[in-house]
């Protein structure tokens, strides 16, 4: 029998189709069908200046905005050879970890309620919204943030701003010790997870898998430690990774991610350098308001920027940044003009999603939620 | 921090072991490569193309057993028109190459790369979706992002942004 599952399913977390061909309750085949959520940002990227697809990455995968951007502003300096203040290095790690816990919150809540664990959801959900204020603050949005811009940031930030994020990292381990008291000694978490779903380290390899999904599966590699990024280098923290290839084993890495990621964000506010936010670059980063007042060069610069760009030297450059989710790339060809000759975003969740087969077939039905909701799919990202 | 010129002298690159591994393999079917950005750039002959990824997989020296993507670049009008783009990783070195096959406009045709790496499925399908390449070996090779009867292939330079009307 074939059972259709989707796009508009609650537990497929967006608009994933899963066609299920089933013996009883066993599932004997598995087809996911995506590109519902499909806008072509890739072709939209190709008419636009390069610092008008800042706004369309966040699009990608609305649950982490600024990774997206990060991803997309490291690929064009590196094709320009910008070199980038410290100070704007530190509040992009500090605003990716931040986008991290935020994910990683919506992915806890939505997968333990998948599996019927309705309480955890209200609590991350708590949480996230002190961190999506946050973001407000800083950007003046809360989902679609695009605070990072092509030589820097956006703007300085607010007053206030670094106690707010420190009270906040002062009390999250605790708010983590909660959610664990909910799940992982939980008999019916740990029924529902352990074993479920298994995926061995060389078929997560094969099948192009990242992230915590490739972690679960004891293949030890997280891109912010080993081929380093916007200052990750300066930054101590661990990797998580379990042995179990299993539901549960994703979900301790995820939850140990949380408290990581935290450490992280200490230790950018411990260790935030002084001075500018943005690259000395007059020709590609706007000048600031004031100037453009007084100086008769800020003016005209910031008219060129906006009415036709800046050229970028012709090249390509593949960056590739730890999402949430694993592997973010952008794969980006300049030729020489103003606007990227070929956008291409190498989605984790595109790869991630070709695991659910693997994981999923000889199974049963109710497994395929707790599979879906542990390998964190993101539709926008996978459709693009 | 200015850049520094595009290295494409064979030459001068065979150092790096990815590509000396390929010229001690088959010079032949090694057609150029670039050093750019930090980032090393392989062309290969498209006959030679899955051949060559196995070498690089399984050889001990090399590693690169991870395939991150596969896209492609539409140079229209010009010709050999597409080039698609394959990214491997070694997880143990820690290392990326770019391979890169020239494909012209009358038979953009390739050799898949699921035999080697299941994953490059869902890649390569998004790949024939949008630009029309073709990869034979594929076993599912049908559109993945655009509707079953979409007509032309949207990544495509020809193709207008705002679509047919």
């Amino acid at each position: 029998m074939i059972l259709n599952m989707g796009p508009q399913h609650p537990s497929t977390h967006g608009v994933l189709r899963v066609l299920l061909e089933i013996d009883g309750e066993t599932i004997v085949r598995i087809m996911p069908d995506i590109g519902f959520l499909h806008t072509g940002i890739e072709k939209t990227c190709e008419a636009k200046f390069y610092q008008q697809v800042v706004p369309l990455t966040d699009r990608i995968d609305y649950l982490c905005p600024m990774t997206n951007n990060l991803a997309y502003v490291l690929a064009v300096e590196k094709l320009l050879g910008l070199e980038i203040p410290p100070k704007a290095q530190w509040m992009r790690v500090l605003m990716n970890e931040l986008t991290r816990i935020n994910s990683h919150l919506v992915w806890l809540g939505t997968h333990a309620m998948d599996i019927g664990a309705l309480t955890v959801f209200l609590y991350c959900f708590r949480e996230r919204e002190e961190i999506l204020n946050m973001f407000e603050m800083i950007s003046g949005q809360r989902m679609m943030t695009s605070y990072f811009r092509i030589g820097g940031l956006a703007l300085e930030p607010p007053l206030g701003f670094f106690e707010r994020v420190r009270e906040f990292a002062g009390r999250f381990p605790d708010k983590v010790d909660e959610y664990e008291n909910l799940l992982t000694g939980n008999p019916i978490w740990m029924m529902r997870t352990k074993g479920v779903a298994q995926l061995s380290a060389e078929d997560a390899i094969a099948l192009g898998a990242s992230g915590p999904t490739l972690r679960g599966s004891g293949v030890d590699i997280d891109l912010r430690r080993d081929m380093p990024y916007s200052g990750y280098e300066n930054f101590k923290f661990k990797v998580p990774v379990a042995q179990e290839c299993d539901v549960f084993a994703r979900y301790m890495c995820r939850v140990r991610e949380l408290r990581e990621s935290n450490e992280i964000v200490k230790q950018a506010l411990d260790g935030m350098p002084e001075g500018p936010i943005k690259a000395d670059a007059p020709g590609i980063v706007l000048p600031d308001r004031e100037k453009m007042k007084t100086q008769m060069e800020a003016l005209i610069y910031h008219f060129k920027i906006i009415t036709e760009g800046f050229a970028v030297p012709a090249g390509e450059v593949y960056q590739a940044v730890e999402s949430p989710r694993g592997e973010m790339g952008y794969y980006i060809v300049s030729d020489g003009t103003a606007k990227p000759y070929r956008v291409h975003m190498r989605a984790a969740c595109l790869a991630n999603l070709q695991t659910l087969p693997k994981m999923c077939e000889g199974r049963l039905i109710a497994d395929v939620v707790a599979a879906i909701g542990s390998i964190d799919i993101v539709l926008g990202e996978i459709d693009r | 921090m200015a850049l520094a010129p595009a290295i494409t002298d064979l030459e001068q690159l065979k150092g790096h072991p990815a590509l000396a591994r390929l010229l001690a393999w088959n010079a032949s079917a090694v057609t150029g490569a670039k050093f750019d950005r930090d980032e090393m750039t392989i062309y290969i002959d498209r006959s030679n193309l899955r051949e060559a990824c196995a070498l690089l997989r399984d050889d001990a020296e090399c590693t690169f057993n991870y395939l991150s993507d596969v896209t492609c670049v539409d140079w229209y009008p010009a010709e050999p028109r597409f080039e698609v783009v394959y990214h491997l990783l070694s997880i143990s070195k820690k290392e990326r190459v770019r391979l890169k096959v020239r494909l012209d406009s009358a038979s953009p045709v390739v050799e898949s790369l699921t035999s080697l790496w299941p994953g490059a499925n869902y890649f390569e399908r998004e790949v024939f979706d949008l630009f029309g390449i073709r990869f034979t070996g594929h076993p599912y090779l049908r559109r993945l992002l655009m509707p079953e009867d979409w007509e032309g292939h949207p990544l495509r330079k020809d193709y207008p942004v705002e679509g047919y009307r």
